[in-house]
């Protein structure tokens, strides 16, 4: 194998590229990415960056010396608009074409946007570098106050960003509690009352039916009628996989890049990871992840498969993520279904310093904590091994 | 030089946080005690909270490793050194930590 191409120049972009060093890869190495600048961190940009304690360079992933180690051939500043599996050929939207051994498709996801809210002013999403920047901005100008669309984790982190800051925030969540799905009722309960701890107003049940303003956004209305005046509204309301561009390829696409539990597609020389790669088990169920550890650590596994010209790793990894907001980390690892229940193991929900566990059929499937940092880390270890693909 | 605990408090395979100019984790692997800065260089997370397997610690948050021998990151995200500092361990099983300064201070001081 003489070349690589990798299709997204973010963490799980970058670690591809890694990964492929370290295996010992001398190849040609291309990394394609849509932004004109080099890969940066993502997690800090919800939390350290909009306070101003954090700025750019410091997000940077590689240094002087990675630069040297990789010697990657870089295309940034434009976007991936084809791949061609059968010749292993990436277009560009430049007009230029990279051939390679092998693809790896690291595209990422983009944040979901409410309808009828573009072309207003003071709305955001937060994704990219240049997304934080434009909020930071806004934040900034005067005191306004800011509606935060989404109660999952980025939109508390960004509520407990704007608090800090001062300003008056709310938080608007369509489902009856945010997060239930994910950490039970329970844990879900603790995390949105961490909100009204801190003097953000946390509105749920009630759908967002539009957004006011002439020219400006003003304010969020809610399907009962409930106006929540607003100079800066922000939408955490999801994300959707960049597969877009894979549109005619023959890859298939299912919310996602469909691949094996090694991460690797039916085109054996094309492989997906990070936030687009949806895995399929050899049962069928597929799982896709948006989590900054998966974005790290598949890579490793897609690499070594695509080296070997086989799947002959798994990717086995329990799900784990972790969230900063008003202060409180949270860590969950593992993944929950409706019903399962936490039970504490060590502290107290009502101190909001915990670790629990989730057990169904007498295993545990997963594991959070508040705080609580060391017990966390033994439990999800103890779910590590008995971790299965997808 | 800074008392950290009696040894009997400290079982192999645990750890602890003491103050210094910073805190310093002083953990208890395989064959002996270290002491490193307890701060990931990575990210705001407290080491002495992490996994301790052979001489390695792992950060409790994103799983950066370093090596208690040398304080170097064995992987990423982590690419700075932890500070490590020397152990003793009095006859009477008095774990003392010989803290080193920070370079900043010690700049100072020059």
């Amino acid at each position: 194998m003489r070349a690589v191409a990798v299709v997204g120049a973010s963490l799980a972009g970058v670690a591809t590229a890694r990964a492929l060093r370290a295996q010992g890869f001398e190849g040609r190495v291309s990394v394609v990415g849509d932004e004109a600048r080099t890969p940066y961190d993502r997690p800090p940009l919800s939390k350290d960056f909009l306070l101003g304690k954090t700025e750019a360079a410091d997000l940077a992933l590689l240094d002087s010396d990675d630069e040297a180690e990789l010697a990657i051939d870089w295309r940034l500043g434009t976007r991936a608009v084809g791949l061609h599996p059968s010749r292993r050929a990436v277009a560009l939207a430049d007009g230029g074409e990279i051939t390679a051994d092998a693809v790896v498709v690291a595209t990422g996801a983009a944040p979901n946007r409410l309808p009828r809210t573009a072309g207003l002013a003071g709305v955001h999403v937060l994704r990219s570098l240049e997304d934080a920047a434009a909020l930071r901005l806004e934040l900034a100008a005067g005191s306004p106050r800011v509606a935060v669309i989404g109660g999952s984790f980025i939109g508390a982190e960004i509520a407990s960003s704007c608090r800090a800051l001062g300003l008056e925030t709310t938080v608007v969540e369509a489902a009856e509690a945010p997060l239930a799905g994910v950490l039970g009722t329970e844990v879900a309960r603790a995390c949105a009352e961490l909100h009204g701890d801190n003097g953000v107003r946390l509105l749920c049940g009630v759908p967002v039916s539009g957004l006011r303003g002439e020219g400006r956004v003003t304010g969020v209305e809610l399907a009962d009628g409930t106006l929540v005046p607003a100079e800066v509204v922000v939408m955490g309301v999801g994300a959707r996989p960049n597969t877009g561009w894979l549109a005619g390829s023959g890859l298939e696409l299912d919310d996602g890049v469909v691949c094996d539990d090694g991460l690797i597609t039916a085109f054996g020389s094309v492989a997906a990871v990070g936030d687009v790669a949806r895995l399929r088990g050899p049962q069928g169920a597929s799982a896709r992840a948006e989590h900054w550890t998966s974005a790290s650590e598949q890579p490793a596994v897609a690499v070594a498969n695509l080296l070997a010209g086989a799947t002959l790793h798994e990717y086995r990894r329990t799900p784990y993520f972790w969230s900063d907001q008003y202060g409180v980390r949270l860590q969950f690892a593992g993944r929950t279904r409706p019903g399962d229940e936490a039970r504490v193991v060590e502290g107290s929900i009502a101190e909001r310093s915990f670790a629990a566990v989730y057990e169904r059929d007498g295993a545990v499937v997963a594991a959070a904590a508040m705080n609580r940092p060391r017990p966390f880390t033994r439990l999800r270890r103890g779910l590590s091994r008995a971790a299965v693909p997808a | 030089m800074i008392y950290a605990c009696h040894l009997e408090d400290l079982p192999q395979g645990e750890s602890l946080r003491v103050m210094a100019d910073v805190p310093i984790a002083v953990l208890h692997a395989d064959d002996g005690i270290y002491a490193v800065d307890d701060t990931c260089t990575h990210q705001n997370a407290s080491l002495s909270d992490g996994w301790l397997e052979g001489c390695f610690i792992e950060c409790p948050l994103h799983e950066a490793a370093f090596d208690l021998r040398t304080g170097a990151p064995t992987c990423l995200p982590a690419k700075r050194p932890v500070r490590t500092h020397s152990v003793t361990v009095s006859d009477d099983g008095c774990v003392y930590v010989h803290a080193a300064v920070t370079e900043s201070v010690a700049e100072g001081a020059a």
